[in-house]
């Protein structure tokens, strides 16, 4: 993979290796995978389910840590960070799409799109116009006062890329994000999905499946058995 | 603010299980102050009780206390007069006392050998100046609703009249004349009457002449008994002793045994025609919490003159309420400590059933940059509202409850009483023993949410994220 030079690199993998212990079996989820994914790139991971996939994004995701090898995020080595040090990383620089939504239950769209904020102590009156642009940007102003129990898989979908986005990460993460959505709702995450990251040139990696996923990609790494099989490079728009 | 909004409504989840476990907490918090308000009620009584018989503090002879029941004329107070003086003007203790009076304890025989019964017992008599006594019978700092009944008005001019105790009555058999309920048929003592009436014979002999010499006349009607004591020099004695009522003493021993009787009278029958002196000093103050340095003042003051009294306190003279109190209080924290852990283990199941629920959602939150420590303030928090809002319906529905209870006209013997009393629990105004109970419950609440939300908070983030 040929790059300039003046594109930056947000993220950063060299030799990394994740070992899960099961039991008393020794399980190894990736093995020594090194890749760079650069700024404003719209990513996708593929491979068979058990290739590595989730662990690679967990990695990626500072929510998890490599058994060895290195991860940086942003510039940051992320393994000299504590715990807390590491949230507060995540709090600013890293957004989340969950495959199950992982809205809470007891939060409106607006409270849930709002959270995000609340954790990296934006003031009040600029929280609230933010949160409102971000469910406008995904069309969901009008149901802003509703549960996630009253809202469709869709819109669900909509709030938690509205949540991701609206701190503005450096990095959006989505594990298999169209994977409970039918093919036409999924169709319109992505199309949304590729909109806001035009809008907002963040750095969007996912974990799929979905041919109309791969198809919108800039950039696609294959996973099997642990390992980066082959990373592809499309024709930047930009 | 975020965050009591999600512990609200995560409460509000699991309607059922929330109120299950905010009622045990409601529970708990009922039964302590149900509990701690009857036994406010029962120490206040038994604290008026005693003050009422014996102020507050009591000076004697140094080593009356000890060894003088046994002979009181050996430990007289000479100058009382003088001594109640001293203290009636004292700048420091004027503003403190409500009542400075000599008393005479004494102990006799009584008998009653007139009319068809004929009986006698012995007696622990108190002789005192009647208007202080009544004085002192007034005193009721905690407006409490005692078993005692309401004693004669008895005068200072009148120096053979006082009371005996209800059961002291019954035993020398003058429930006629005053009028006492629950006494044994007459023929029964009738026929038990021995043919010669010996004691009364013999009383005769030692008698001294009645101090009241309109005695016949004044107290028509009232029963006379003869009260044998032995004086300072020992030889037995004889006196006159017209009853005007049997009244109530609250505990049995006292209502079996006491006889009430002008000062006069009580150093008539221990010191005779010798010079009459005092066993005690009592002293009753307007307010308890006043004691202590009522104390250092007495005792500084007798120190000062050199005045050879001993100070004592209520307590002291009455060993009954130390021990009634120290149960009562065991009693109650026993009670409190059962509500304390089942409020715990009832907050541990619920927030450890809400931690298992919310695995994933707690994964999600840490993935968004949430701490251990906001994880772990959630489900305190969560925990410590629980607690907060138990324990709020516990006090509203005590509150109710002290209303009806105390409505209900109950009524209950307490412990070694002679009389049943009204059942009263003592919340209203009680503010800091109500706060201190909520906060106490909790304050249990918010520590028993501490074990799962402590698990909680250390759950790795993708292991809560796989979570199903």
């Amino acid at each position: 993979m040929t790059l300039s030079n003046d594109i930056v690199s947000v993220v950063r993998l060299r030799d990394v290796a994740k070992t899960y212990r099961v039991g008393t079996v020794d399980v190894e989820a990736l093995r020594g995978v090194t890749l760079d994914i650069h700024q404003s790139r719209f990513s996708v991971v593929i491979g068979p389910s058990g290739s590595g996939k989730t662990t690679l994004l967990n990695l990626i995701g500072a929510i998890d840590a490599p058994t060895a090898g290195s991860v940086e995020l942003c510039g940051q080595d992320l393994a000299i960070l504590k715990d807390d040090a590491l949230s507060e990383f995540r709090a600013r620089h890293i957004g989340f799409v969950f495959q199950g939504f992982s809205l809470m239950p007891v939060l409106s769209a607006f409270e849930n799109v709002e959270y995000p904020l609340l954790l990296v102590g934006m003031p009040a009156s600029e929280r609230k116009d933010r949160t409102m642009a971000m469910l406008e940007a995904v069309g969901l102003a009008e149901q802003r006062y509703r549960r996630p129990n009253e809202l469709s898989g869709g819109q669900k979908q909509r709030v938690a890329i509205a949540r991701a986005l609206v701190k503005q990460p450096d990095v959006v993460l989505a594990d298999e994000p169209t994977a409970n959505l039918d093919t036409k709702t999924g169709a319109s995450i992505i199309e949304l999905m590729r909109n806001v990251q035009t809008q907002f040139r963040t750095t969007f990696i996912f974990s799929t499946h979905d041919p109309q996923l791969m198809s919108h990609s800039d950039e696609t790494f294959a996973v099997r058995d642990g390992r980066l099989v082959s990373p592809q490079m499309k024709e930047l728009a930009s | 603010m975020m965050i009591f909004r999600i512990g609200y409504r995560n409460i509000l989840r699991n309607r059922r299980r929330s109120a299950m476990t905010g009622l045990a907490v409601a529970v708990g918090t009922l039964a302590v102050l149900l509990f701690g308000g009857f036994q406010r009620n029962v120490f206040a009584g038994l604290e008026t009780g005693a003050v009422q018989r014996s102020g507050h503090l009591t000076a004697f002879r140094q080593g009356y206390f000890l060894y003088g029941a046994g002979n009181p004329s050996a430990y007289g107070i000479d100058d009382s007069r003088n001594i109640v003086e001293l203290l009636q003007n004292d700048p420091v203790l004027q503003p403190l006392v409500n009542v400075v009076t000599p008393t005479l304890s004494l102990v006799g025989i009584a008998g009653n050998y007139s009319g068809q019964s004929s009986a006698a017992k012995t007696f622990l008599g108190i002789g005192f100046v009647p208007s202080d006594h009544a004085r002192m019978r007034q005193w009721n700092e905690h407006h409490v609703r005692l078993a005692t009944g309401i004693e004669p008005v008895l005068k200072d001019d009148e120096p053979s009249v006082g009371f005996v105790g209800l059961g002291l009555g019954r035993i020398l058999g003058l429930c006629g004349p005053l009028r006492i309920s629950n006494c044994p048929p007459p023929q029964e003592l009738a026929s038990e009457r021995p043919a010669v009436d010996a004691p009364a014979e013999d009383f005769k002999e030692l008698h001294e002449p009645d101090l009241d010499k309109t005695s016949t006349d004044s107290h028509a009607g009232m029963p006379r008994l003869d009260l044998l004591g032995a004086t300072a020099a020992g030889a037995p004695n004889v006196v006159g002793f017209y009853v005007a009522s049997a009244t109530p003493q609250g505990v049995k021993e006292l209502d079996e045994n006491v006889i009430g009787m002008p000062l006069p009278l009580a150093q008539q029958l221990v010191y005779g025609r010798q010079k009459p002196r005092v066993t005690g000093i009592t002293v009753q103050l307007h307010r308890t919490e006043d004691l202590e340095k009522a104390r250092e003042r007495l005792t500084g003051l007798f120190h000062e003159r050199g005045i050879n009294l001993e100070v004592h306190d209520f307590a002291d003279l009455n060993p009954f309420y130390v021990q009634v109190k120290a149960f009562f209080g065991s009693l109650f924290l026993f009670i409190a400590a059962i509500m304390g852990v089942i409020v715990l283990f009832t907050i541990v199941n619920t927030m450890t059933m809400a931690v298992l629920e919310r695995t994933t959602e707690i994964g999600t939150t840490r993935a968004l940059g949430v701490k251990r420590g906001g994880v772990r303030r959630q489900f305190l928090l969560e925990g410590g509202l629980l607690g907060a809002l138990g324990a709020t319906v516990g006090v509203a529905v005590a509150a109710l409850a002290t209303f009806a209870i105390n409505h209900a006209g109950l009524e209950w013997t307490p412990p070694a009483n002679a009389q049943a009393t009204p059942f009263q629990v003592e919340l209203w105004g009680r503010t800091a023993f109500i706060l201190s109970t909520w906060i106490a419950l909790t304050l249990i609440a918010t520590l028993a949410a501490w074990f799962p939300a402590n698990r909680a908070a250390k759950l790795q983030i993708v292991d809560a994220l796989r979570h199903v």
